[in-house]
């Protein structure tokens, strides 16, 4: 008897007054188009394409983003300089597919593609959701400031050798019999 | 004719405008402080703190394509919205709002809000039944279990208000309370009077009928436009209903020290019991719906017998 009463009466009274307590409490939420909420730095919002510390494009078109994504909204394709770098030649992101779910940003190996905190993509033309690569790159280095990825991969490119990239041993000799 | 005195022309046409106007408002006051209570703004956009959002929402209401599905029963379809806001509005008639406002004093005033009540369910039952829609099928059943049954002890719980006032008529209830309310007396009558009247005007946390996560909106599932508009405003009225109920039977009623007048008084008990009934919405979490059955006919329904029935011995061993 007593348990109901308590199960029935007194847990909802608690729970009454809780809530009523909230009248007095600053709103969570702010007047959007008036006031800007604070936007975290993490927010997955609007992807954009990196640039890295020497201003080169990093996407090196491996298709892991695409691959990732599980909406299927990305779609690129592979291509290289005369000197060795990969690089997209399209890289397209249809945002009326995208759900913003940050895979492809996990997936690249040179945090080319990164996620921003801005959400105001509306369009009144559906075709105007579909951003081609010109759209997608930035100037800058996104969230990673230092990262370059021909600096540090083995990858061999006009410039640098195997061998001379960043904490890289020397290719080993395997005619020689010295240590 | 043209002065406040109870029935007459003045005092029903105010009635009438300030129940309706008052219902409408209500939109807006719940969508406001249910904001408040979850931590929101609520409407605020539309005219001074929002409060033309009525205006708003009644456009939109009215210019909405009205709209009848072929599959459905057309006359009790059209029907059915009708029904409840009739219902409410005639129950209106014999709540005394002040000693000069009100339309009849009725000898059987209690009995008429109850009869009246019992013809709600109808409402509810023939919109699910004839939209000719499983969802809006499943409301009606629940709607017509539910209402008929919180019924019953719903008037056992008054019982004990009339055996202490000697009467059926609101307005002698009201003058009998001059002495003290009978929410003191009466404070268990109390409890299941409120909890039997929020199952009633299906408000939540009872809104198991039009429940929208399970069966999505019950049984006006079909209904749009001002068809859905009249079921809507028609719970609100409902919820003006109960609280002025309330107000009447266990709280003075217009009863109050001089220094605001009756009305006054009369508005703010009432307005005191919509603001709690839109608190229990943003507060509590629906019931199953079996356990909403054996709560009521198990529990309740005992606790207002018994109740019933020590209220007979207090008042026998007075006499």
């Amino acid at each position: 008897m007593f348990s109901l009463i308590r199960d029935t009466l007194l847990s909802q009274a608690v729970t009454l007054w809780r809530v009523f307590r909230k009248l007095f409490v600053k709103a969570d939420t702010v007047e959007y188009p008036d006031e800007q909420p604070y936007m975290f730095p993490r927010w997955r919002g609007r992807i954009i394409l990196s640039r890295d510390p020497d201003g080169e494009e990093r996407c090196v078109a491996c298709n892991l983003c695409a691959v990732a994504c599980p909406v299927d909204c990305i779609a690129l394709q592979k291509t290289e300089t005369e000197d060795g770098r990969w690089y997209p030649e399209f890289f397209r992101i249809n945002f009326s597919r995208c759900i913003m779910c940050g895979f492809c940003e996990e997936a690249c190996p040179t945090n080319a593609i990164q996620l921003t905190p801005d959400f105001e993509m509306a369009e009144y033309v559906r075709q105007d959701m579909v951003w081609e690569k010109e759209d997608l790159l930035i100037d800058g280095t996104g969230k990673y400031h230092d990262y370059n990825f021909y600096r540090v991969a083995g990858k061999q490119v006009a410039g640098k050798d195997k061998g001379e990239a960043l904490n890289e041993a020397e290719p080993v000799d395997v005619r020689s019999l010295l240590p | 004719m043209f002065a406040f005195a109870v029935g007459s022309g003045l005092s029903i046409a105010s009635i009438l405008l300030a129940v309706i106007v008052l219902a409408a408002m209500l939109i807006w006051v719940e969508r406001r402080l249910l904001g408040f209570w979850q931590e929101r703004l609520g409407p605020n956009r539309v005219g001074w703190f929002g409060i033309f959002q009525v205006v708003a929402d009644m456009i939109k209401i009215f210019t909405k394509e009205d709209w009848v599905p072929p599959f459905a029963d057309r006359l009790s379809f059209v029907l059915a919205p009708a029904i409840i806001m009739v219902v409410v509005l005639m129950s209106f008639a014999v709540i005394p709002f002040t000693p000069e406002i009100g339309v009849i004093d009725s000898n059987i005033g209690v009995l008429f809000v109850l009869a009246m009540a019992s013809l709600g369910a109808y409402s509810v039952m023939l919109g699910g039944l004839s939209s000719n829609n499983k969802y809006a099928l499943l409301g009606s059943l629940r709607a017509a279990a539910q209402m008929v049954s919180y019924e019953v002890f719903m008037g056992i719980s008054l019982l004990g208000v009339i055996v202490l006032a000697g009467s059926f008529n609101l307005r002698e209830i009201v003058e009998s309370q001059a002495d003290g309310w009978y929410i003191v007396p009466q404070c268990i009558g109390f409890l299941i009077f409120l909890i039997a009247g929020v199952a009633e005007s299906h408000r939540l946390p009872f809104d198991i009928p039009e429940a929208e996560q399970e069966i999505c909106a019950g049984y006006h599932t079909e209904y749009s436009g001002m068809k859905f508009g009249m079921f809507f405003v028609g719970e609100y009225l409902g919820l003006v209903l109960i609280s002025s109920l309330i107000t009447v039977l266990f709280f003075g009623g217009w009863l109050g020290p001089s220094f605001l007048p009756p009305i006054v008084w009369f508005a703010l008990k009432a307005g005191f019991f919509i603001a709690f009934f839109i608190l229990m919405r943003a507060a509590l979490p629906r019931p199953r719906y079996d356990q909403l059955m054996s709560y009521g006919w198990l529990f309740l329904l005992p606790l207002s017998l018994l109740n019933l029935l020590i209220t007979g011995v207090a008042v026998l061993n007075t006499l």
